[in-house]
């Protein structure tokens, strides 16, 4: 698979796609019907000057360490020090252009993509252009950012569930294992598994850590690791990966005897692996399955990390989880502010709009000021796990505000609509069932 | 680069506003919510310590009078006074909410001056303590519709009318008066006026028994052929049609700082009943899903969620006025999160610690107490959430009124 186009190094190829995609957008009238020509003018400017300066490095670095035969690792971010909520011109291009992606493209899709159960392939193909899934690939492996990127990750996850949460969720699957790969692996894990996720034909993959239980707790899981002389035998059964049928790669969550809640990187051959659909109340895009495992034997170095990964490293993991399912649900929020206020400003009763009484007026206020929250506390568990910062506490109160008030503007969202929020005509009913899996699930994605 | 932190540089401010919150309020707390009226005197050596820290720094200081807002487009980030003000009354209302509203020379007129006062006006009346009249027995959240009227007399404007819920109307050394021109011409001709306490024409009728905040006296004034020199008008003289919407403005930089006040004593709340818990045997865990815990650990983690919310959005309401970005809508989103939820936690924490939480042994009761206020002045609940309404709905104030 070893062509030219491959060696030219990941990080410039990786700014052709976002090149591409942004071309196409530049194109297109899109811009200027959403009023954002300039500032995706301005970020692209910016970005191409980064991305190009990336590529020659990586080109360079990646021989050294390939010498250090050292585990390739993103920097961590760097702060004036000062408050701020500006993301930078970088993460704007992105942010831009997923916004762009998701107007144009993801919410014509979702419907149908609901329906189906079935992410299109060309949004599917777009999103890994935009780069979505190679965030936490760092640059000696062909990714495209030099530092640790959750900030970004979590304003692409907004931009895309604004579109729609299922497809997001489907579409940013892959990039939770090249993340956890990227973030712990062993060098010898990173080359064997992080090429796949900066070419062409982005494998699916699952960061399987949910259990089918109620009161899940991903401290204390119930799929057993086994330590059987060298190997190790998994047990046990994950919940709601997406487009597990397809998935080539698992990185599982199990119970390791004598190390504790410990990740596992599994290829979709090993034996004992089966797939059972399990369709749910949303994210019906992402075509949810069941992995059960039976007794699957893995080799020593199956654990990620290899010894080296700590529990805190996989404190860590469950949390960047729940940030990023905190900024699926801060777009779907946003997406439902955006969607009802025109329609109670046209919905008529009593001979005036709708949005003239306070019991509607003041139900948008809400949602204007809980999603608001939900994101301030979103980006700020992300942008202290990328400056190397303690970040459990601010990913449980995001993930508790994202659960509560995300669920609340789902349901708010449908009241305001009345019956036309209960049919499919509107996307609000879709949103409503979206929503409630902020709060279930765990794993599945990485930021 | 996005930052939530609280900047470094802010650090010793915030720090200095903990200690006087724990050597000075905390003590004295329940003595002046038990000596309702009686002045705190203690306050006195600390407003002096605390003008000579705004004096000697560049970034504002702890009280109200440090908001004035920056005029800047050079697009560099700029973390300012508004956000540093926000962080010094966090950590004072963290000890005592109405001690803070009894500081000297940090009252809300004070801030209203630093707004939009000339030069000149800030001479005559820089150092002075300042209170706001609007409220009037028939005119509440509806200050368009006061009846209190100032007539132009020669140099003078002569006021008339009755004014309510003055915080720190007695004690302090002006009171700044809402008043209209020409009650025909409905909101554009109402202007604030700085009256004088000892103006002969300003009768105190009497103070205020309340809920909580008692430390902080609430007056009540009528104002009878109440003379002032022209120069006492605040602003723009004129009856414009935008001149409303101008003193109006006054409160964007005013709301995220009762925001704050509302955060203060929410984290106060929080942080006595963690420690109370706790010694009960509930440890509240973050990793842990709240739902795999205790259910006081659960409803906890709840509060503090809706507390951390509250903190977010004030600091993005500072944060904003600050670097010059238009927040009223922000200004109104933190006040009415912050309000409901200092309401809803210090209730929520007097509950969780049952009777230690209800006696006066305990400070719990009192922030409960005290906390209420802060969802009522300076625009309630409500006005908040219509405020809001219009700005997101893009409404005027007689389609959704």
């Amino acid at each position: 698979m070893t062509t030219t186009t491959e060696n030219k190094g990941m990080a410039e190829r990786g700014m052709g796609f976002g090149l591409r995609a942004l071309n196409r957008l530049a194109g297109s009238d899109l811009l200027d019907r959403i009023r954002i020509r300039k500032q995706v003018e301005r970020a692209l400017f910016q970005g191409t000057k980064n991305g190009f300066r990336s590529a020659t490095a990586a080109g360079r670095t990646f021989k050294a360490a390939q010498k250090l035969g050292k585990p390739a690792r993103q920097k961590k971010g760097r702060s004036t020090g000062l408050f701020d909520l500006t993301p930078d011109d970088e993460q704007q291009m992105f942010q831009e252009a997923g916004r762009a992606f998701a107007e144009d493209q993801i919410r014509k899709a979702a419907l149908e993509a609901d329906e189906k159960r079935e992410i299109p392939k060309e949004i599917l193909d777009q999103a890994n252009e935009l780069g979505v899934n190679m965030l936490g690939i760092p640059e000696e492996l062909g990714g495209v950012m030099t530092e640790q990127s959750a900030v970004t990750s979590v304003l692409i996850g907004e931009a895309l569930a604004h579109g729609d949460l299922g497809i997001a969720y489907a579409a940013m699957a892959p990039g939770a294992v090249a993340t956890a790969i990227g973030l712990w692996g062993s060098a010898k894990q990173e080359a064997t598994y992080l090429p796949a996720f900066t070419g062409e034909d982005i494998p699916a993959a699952a960061l399987a850590v949910l259990e089918p239980r109620p009161l899940f707790d991903p401290f204390q899981l119930e799929t057993k690791a086994k330590k059987k002389g060298e190997e190790w035998v998994l047990s046990g059964a994950k919940s709601l990966l997406a487009r597990a049928k397809e998935c080539e790669l698992f990185v599982i969550a199990a119970d390791a005897e004598g190390i504790g809640p410990a990740l596992f990187v599994v290829e979709s051959g090993a034996k004992g692996l089966t797939i059972e659909d399990e369709p749910a109340m949303g994210l019906r895009p992402a075509a949810t399955g069941r992995l059960l495992i039976d007794k699957v034997k893995l080799p020593a170095n199956a654990l990620l990390g290899e010894g080296a990964a700590k529990a805190k490293d996989y404190a860590a993991c469950v949390n960047r989880s729940r940030i990023a399912w905190c900024s699926l649900a801060t777009g779907t929020a946003q997406a439902v502010l955006d969607y009802v206020i025109p329609y109670v400003n046209d919905r008529q009763a009593f001979g005036e709009p709708i949005s003239n009484r306070q019991g509607v007026a003041f139900a948008v206020s809400d949602i204007g000021i809980e999603s608001n929250a939900m994101r301030l506390a979103t980006y700020r568990a992300a942008s202290r796990a990328d400056r190397g910062e303690s970040f459990g506490r601010e990913a449980a109160i995001a993930r508790k505000l994202c659960t509560a008030k995300g669920m609340r503007i789902g349901s708010d969202g449908v009241q305001l609509l009345g019956g036309h929020g209960f049919v499919k005509e509107h996307p609000v009913e879709r949103w409503y069932r979206d929503l409630r899996a902020a709060g279930v699930m765990e794993g599945a994605l990485l930021v | 680069m996005i930052n939530l932190e609280i900047p470094k540089k802010f650090k010793p401010l915030a720090s200095q506003a903990n200690q006087v919150a724990t050597e000075v309020f905390r003590p004295i707390s329940r003595k002046y919510d038990e000596a309702e009226h009686a002045y705190p005197k203690e306050l006195d050596m600390l407003a002096s310590l605390i003008d000579g820290m705004n004096e000697g720094s560049d970034i504002g200081g702890a009280g109200a009078a440090g908001v004035r807002r920056e005029k800047s487009d050079d697009g560099e980030n700029r973390n300012g006074s508004n956000l540093s003000t926000v962080l010094g009354i966090i950590e004072l209302c963290w000890g005592d909410v109405g001690l803070l509203l009894s500081m000297p020379r940090q009252g809300l007129g004070n801030s209203a001056i630093a707004s939009v006062a000339t030069e000149q006006q800030l001479e005559h009346y820089g150092g002075k303590w300042a209170a706001m009249a609007i409220t009037e027995p028939e005119a509440g959240s509806d200050s368009a519709a006061i009846r209190t009227t100032a007539e132009l007399d020669g140099d003078e404007y002569v006021l008339n009318g009755e004014k309510i819920f003055v915080t720190s109307g007695d004690r302090a050394d002006l009171i700044v008066v809402w008043a209209s021109l020409d009650r025909s011409k409905g909101r554009a001709a109402i202007k604030s006026f700085i009256v004088e306490r000892d103006n002969p024409g300003l009768k105190l009728d009497r103070l205020e028994h309340k809920l909580g905040i008692r430390a902080s006296d609430t007056a009540n004034f009528t104002l009878q052929d109440c003379r002032v020199p022209k120069e006492a008008l605040l602003g723009d003289p004129e009856v414009k049609e935008k001149g409303f919407a101008g003193v109006m403005e006054t409160f964007d930089n005013t709301r995220p700082l009762v925001a704050a006040m509302a955060v203060g004593v929410t984290r106060a709340a929080l942080e006595e009943t963690r420690k109370k818990l706790k010694e009960a045997g509930v440890k509240i865990d973050y990793d842990i899903p709240a739902n795999n815990q205790h259910a006081a650990a659960a409803r906890f983690l709840e509060m503090e969620a809706d507390y951390e919310a509250a903190w977010l959005l004030t600091l993005q309401a500072a944060w904003m006025a600050d670097n010059s970005k238009p927040n009223s809508l922000q200004a109104s989103m933190a006040k009415a999160k912050a309000g409901r939820t200092g309401v809803d936690v210090t209730l929520g924490c007097v509950e969780l610690c049952g009777s230690v939480g209800y006696g006066e042994n305990e400070l719990l009761e009192k922030w409960a107490r005290d906390s209420k206020i802060l969802d009522i002045f300076e625009g309630t609940q409500q006005i908040q959430l219509l405020i809001i309404a219009r700005q997101l709905l893009k409404k005027t104030s007689a389609e959704l009124r």
